[in-house]
């Protein structure tokens, strides 16, 4: 298992490198300039000078070689420096966003929670709410409960996040009034009322994420429930004298939660970056409206940070499901 | 060898499995899947049954009505004075310990993420109230007695070989000291040298424990072989039942006498001028069985009588039933 694990973990050095490189290519070859957006009055020379500032009058694979290093050697030794007070780091050039020529790094710190406590909670009750719809639907396949559980999953998976966050914001937050329609971000949880405030501002979010979420694992729950319902094995425990509980909860429900915990793992990259739209249309400060400001902006480093990163994750939580596979069945080694 | 004096352990009765057949936008009830209708038959106590048949004849229904591990659709079954079918789902429960099933697919039939301690322990746990220490002692008990080896018991079922997991699974169906045990086709899907091991397995654990079988196989040869007495089914229905020398010696049934044409014979002389009757035709659809006798659109002695009415199943000799109009006047 540690072998595999090691040997995972180097193939992935290769991969990512290469995604690293196809990620600067597009974008170099998309249409676009940061400097669109400075004003025509400003002359020709003071707009070269500040593409000089910018280095983008470097060849693209000198900016792409400088983007590594300031990635991979300048911005850990900066980490480094922050956690413990060293200052290896101080005058080396960080990965600097154009937009706001703040470190990118700072910014994705930043807005790192506001995204992990929105998108990761609707993750979590997601997956909370999937898994017993899925076990029941498919052991009352057929049931009202099982048509209805596939008649919301199928809205869950057929209206986009945007038309649903809009409905939910006419309904409760411009008829009703009962939630807010932005979400606040400088929002401080001190006490009582401010943690009620925080909870009710996170309800449409979070519902309309979960929906769209607790659809696809529900889905999957309950045709990996049927798979197992209707093996041999599970007639032996019948056989056994097992009670039905027993025989639901622990024979069958042990053995179809394994592919259902994969999918789970291979959906967590999705927190970070699947919430762009949500995010967008509450206003959530998240990483997910941090990508389309930036890619709005032509804001090269910060879209090329997001979406690396974004792709470390993806890498690694592939090999994190592949290890859970290992641990869960022990049909599978990895040797 | 099959003893009137016995004691009756497994009473069927009239036992009918029916599964609907829905179809429509509103899943309406179209018709029923016969799979066995109206079966009735007697296991006396340390004996083994076989229940032979071609395949789709509802020899594994039957088998898993018996033991309820489907709801029957009516009759009545009597296990050791007790009714299975009757009880309610607490009370049934209870009752499993006495009767226990060998499936036939070793490899599907065993949970692939318990270990054999767990497979052969999990009924222990819900009968019995042993302690940790004796559960341990008696899962090395039975693997002993069927033969595996006890360093084997931390290990998955995927580790061993068909011969070895069939033998998981008659120690996990001996684990709670059943009486009565279903053996549904335990050797199909074994080698054929494996095949006699568990057969033998299963005759040892016969001799000392008294235990009774019902034995579903479609191998008429080694029905022959550890069989007391014979049931033959077609389409859902016994069509013939006797002790098993005269069951081969003369059958009766012309299913049975088609059935038995077909074995083939050891020695050379003897196959070449054996004696084949080929059925023509397929096996009706237990959805739709004929008119009158299941076996009338095939039968090479079809009668106008067959295709009209149902044949009685009744005791022509004594110990010999079968259900066959050309017997009818015989029994008088």
């Amino acid at each position: 298992m540690f072998q595999y694990t090691m040997r995972r973990l180097l193939i992935a050095i290769p991969t990512l490198l290469i995604i690293s490189l196809v990620i600067f290519l597009l974008l170099e070859a998309a249409p676009g300039d940061p400097l669109g957006e400075v004003p025509l009055t400003v002359p020709p020379e003071v707009k070269a000078k500040m593409r000089t500032a910018l280095g983008l009058d470097a060849s693209w694979y000198i900016r792409y070689f400088l983007w590594l290093k300031q990635m991979f050697w300048i911005e850990p030794m900066h980490l480094w420096d922050t956690l413990f007070g060293t200052h290896m780091a101080d005058d080396m050039q960080r990965v600097i966003s154009f937009q706001s020529r703040q470190p990118v790094m700072d910014i994705i710190a930043q807005r790192m929670p506001q995204t992990l406590i929105v998108v990761g909670s609707a993750y979590v009750i997601g997956v909370l709410i999937a898994v017993p719809i899925g076990i029941l639907s498919a052991y009352r396949q057929y049931s009202w409960f099982d048509n209805l559980g596939t008649f919301i999953s199928m809205i869950g998976f057929s209206v986009p996040t945007f038309f649903t966050g809009v409905v939910l914001i006419v309904i409760f937050a411009v008829k009703l009034q009962w939630f807010p329609m932005v979400y606040d971000t400088t929002l401080q949880v001190t006490d009582w009322a401010s943690f009620t405030k925080q909870l009710k501002q996170m309800v449409m979010p979070v519902t309309v994420l979960s929906l769209f979420n607790a659809a696809q694992i529900s889905r999957f729950m309950r045709s990996s429930m049927l798979d197992n319902l209707g093996q041999d094995y599970v007639r032996t425990a019948r056989a056994k004298g097992l009670t039905e509980r027993v025989v639901v909860l622990i024979h069958v429900l042990r053995n179809s939660l394994i592919p259902v915990v994969t999918v789970i793992a291979l959906g967590v990259p999705s927190i970070f970056g699947g919430a762009i739209i949500t995010e967008q249309v509450f206003k959530v400060n998240g990483l997910g409206q941090q990508l389309i400001l930036a890619i709005h902006a032509n804001d090269l480093p910060m879209v090329m940070t997001l979406t690396f990163i974004f792709a470390v994750l993806i890498v690694l939580f592939n090999l994190i499901a592949d290890l859970l596979y290992g641990i869960l069945d022990p049909r599978i080694r990895y040797d | 060898m099959f003893d009137g004096g016995k004691r009756p352990l497994v009473e069927v009765e009239g036992l009918k499995m029916y599964f609907p057949i829905t179809a429509g936008l509103f899943r309406a009830k179209v018709g029923d899947v016969k799979a066995v209708d109206d079966v009735t038959f007697t296991i006396y106590e340390g004996e083994t049954l076989g229940l032979v048949g071609e395949s789709g004849c509802g020899k594994s229904t039957c088998g898993r009505a018996i033991l309820r591990l489907y709801e029957p659709t009516a009759g009545s079954v009597t296990i050791d004075g007790e009714d299975v079918l009757a009880a309610p789902p607490s009370e049934l429960r209870a009752m499993r310990p006495k009767m226990q099933m060998v499936f036939q697919d070793p490899q599907a039939s065993l949970n692939p993420r318990m270990t054999v301690a767990g497979i052969i322990g999990e009924p222990l746990d819900e009968h019995t109230t042993l302690t940790k220490p004796q559960k341990l002692a008696r899962i090395y008990e039975l693997m002993d007695k069927v033969g595996l080896n006890r360093d084997f018991a931390n290990r998955y079922p995927h580790e061993f070989s068909g011969g070895q997991r069939q033998r998981i699974g008659i120690a996990r169906a001996l684990a709670l000291n059943p009486r009565f045990i279903v053996c549904d086709e335990p050797i199909a899907a074994l080698d054929v040298s494996i095949q006699a091991q568990v057969v033998n397995l299963l005759e040892e654990l016969q001799d000392s424990l008294g235990l009774t079988y019902l034995f579903i196989s479609h191998d008429l040869s080694m029905v022959r072989h550890i069989a007391d007495r014979v049931a033959v089914m077609y389409l859902g229905r016994i069509v013939e039942l006797a002790t098993r020398d005269a069951l081969y010696e003369a059958p009766l049934h012309p299913y049975t006498q088609a059935l038995l044409s077909a074995v083939p014979e050891p020695d050379p002389n003897a196959e070449s001028t054996r004696q084949r009757i080929i059925l023509k035709g397929d096996v009706p659809s237990p959805a739709n069985p004929p008119k009158g006798c299941n076996f009338c659109t095939r039968c090479p002695k079809v009668m106008d009588l067959c295709r009209s009415v149902e044949p009685e199943f009744r005791e022509v000799a004594p110990g010999h039933f079968t259900a066959c109009h050309l017997h009818n006047q015989t029994a008088g």
